[in-house]
């Protein structure tokens, strides 16, 4: 399991792999909303918190196409569904695998764009931590999402369709964490149901995902 | 070691083959032959757990079978050696050496698999057979895209296979050159009518 972890983070890596586009994306968000709001500091620092949350939200959104539909043209999904490797383990290393390379860079990029978005200096911590805990769970429903759509050619839109609305209660408690932490009131609740969501994302979903595949693959 | 009985197959909702039987002792080869379409990649991916049989038993195919597709499932941003060494490391085997040479990919070793070409691509994707340690090997079609050279070489890893008490279950046009059985799967197609006539049963 550890060489197919290794091998999507190679080939998202290499040229073509994918790899720094989200982050692009993120990147680009944050400097393009203040020039479209403007630059007064009061409007950008209530606005920071939900943009920078959205912004990961889109950029994880955009790579979750290729989880598996390079591996089903290539027929590399066939092999590894025949292989003794079981398909919830591939499932979960190559959720992992697009959360190393879209979910952590956000993680670690966030925190310099947030300056751009006049964030409260008391919220930064509480921004790490949140994305920390809610990107994961972005990759594990996209992968979920993928894997229903990977037999179909150009499968981006009904991807986004079937994945966005399951995204949004990390989005809601993933910007709560940061707005309440913003204002220095309590953020445990939310917290807490982030990191649950995510634990229990990890729990189910490879099992459905799997499932899904291999209903695709007849 | 591998036994089907009465096996059903349909594909995409269409009945193709009905009643085949077939066994594959250890050490043997069969080969399928029939038109196109008739179903012998269906049963190939049925046999390899890709699909379910609609009838019929198959025993002795759990954790047995190394599948060799029309797709090779070869990284094009990879280089062979890598390419190999994942799939070996999938199969828990070691005999990425062994099976390159068997492939005659020693030269290609450190080449990207974009830049190779379609036979070189193939002998990749039937190197993995050699690494995957796997008794039964499932081939559909597997000499597309390969020169007179490269078949005999891969009739030679067959023969070395079945030498070892392996087996193959291939479905191919050409001779390999070794003495195998041959089932033809024209005699097991499925009675069309049968479908049609459930159909309109229901809806009559």
């Amino acid at each position: 399991m550890i060489a197919l972890l290794r091998r999507d983070l190679r080939l998202a890596l290499r040229t073509g792999g994918g790899f720094g586009l989200g982050l692009a994306f993120f990147l680009m968000v944050a400097v393009i909303v203040p020039l479209g709001v403007g630059p007064a500091p009061q409007t950008l620092s209530v606005i920071a918190a939900g943009v920078l949350w959205v912004g990961a939200l889109l950029a994880s959104l955009l790579s979750l196409d290729r989880i598996f539909a390079l591996d089903y043209e290539d027929g590399s999904l066939d092999l590894l569904a025949t292989s003794p490797l079981p398909l919830e383990g591939a499932v979960v290393m190559k959720s992992l695998a697009h959360w190393i390379t879209s979910g952590l860079p956000l993680v670690l990029a966030a925190p310099v764009l947030a300056v751009l978005l006049n964030l409260v200096p008391n919220a930064y911590f509480w921004l790490i931590l949140s994305l920390f805990l809610g990107t994961p769970a972005l990759s594990m429903i996209g992968a979920f999402g993928a894997s229903l759509t990977v037999g179909v050619k150009r499968g981006g839109l009904l991807l986004s369709l079937l994945v966005l609305p399951l995204y949004i209660p990390t989005l809601i408690f993933g910007a709560e964490v940061v707005k309440r932490g913003a204002m220095g009131a309590d953020v445990m609740v939310p917290l807490a149901v982030l990191a649950a969501i995510t634990l229990g994302t990890w729990a189910a979903l490879p099992w459905a995902a799997a499932a899904a595949i291999r209903i695709n693959l007849r | 070691m591998l036994q089907g009985a009465d096996l059903t197959l349909s594909r995409g909702g269409i009945p193709v083959l009905s009643g085949v039987n077939f066994t594959l002792q250890a050490g043997h080869a069969l080969i399928l032959r029939g038109p196109n379409g008739i179903g012998k990649t269906t049963l190939l991916r049925a046999i390899a757990g890709l699909q379910p049989f609609d009838a019929g038993t198959l025993t002795g195919a759990e954790d047995q079978i190394a599948y060799g597709a029309h797709a090779d499932g070869v990284k094009a941003t990879l280089s062979v050696h890598e390419n190999l060494t994942f799939w070996a490391a999938c199969f828990g085997s070691k005999g990425v050496d062994r099976a390159m040479s068997a492939m005659n990919l020693d030269a290609l070793s450190d080449r990207r698999a974009a830049n190779l070409s379609a036979g070189q691509k193939r002998r990749l994707g039937l190197a993995r057979l050699l690494v995957s340690d796997r008794p039964i090997w499932i081939l559909d079609e597997p000499t597309i895209s390969l020169d007179s050279a490269s078949v005999m070489l891969f009739a030679q890893a067959i023969r070395g296979h079945l030498g070892q008490g392996g087996s193959a279950l291939i479905a191919t046009h050409i001779d390999l050159g070794f003495a195998a059985e041959v089932l033809d799967l024209s005699q097991f197609r499925a009675k069309s009518s049968t479908g049609a006539g459930a159909f309109d049963e229901a809806f009559s």
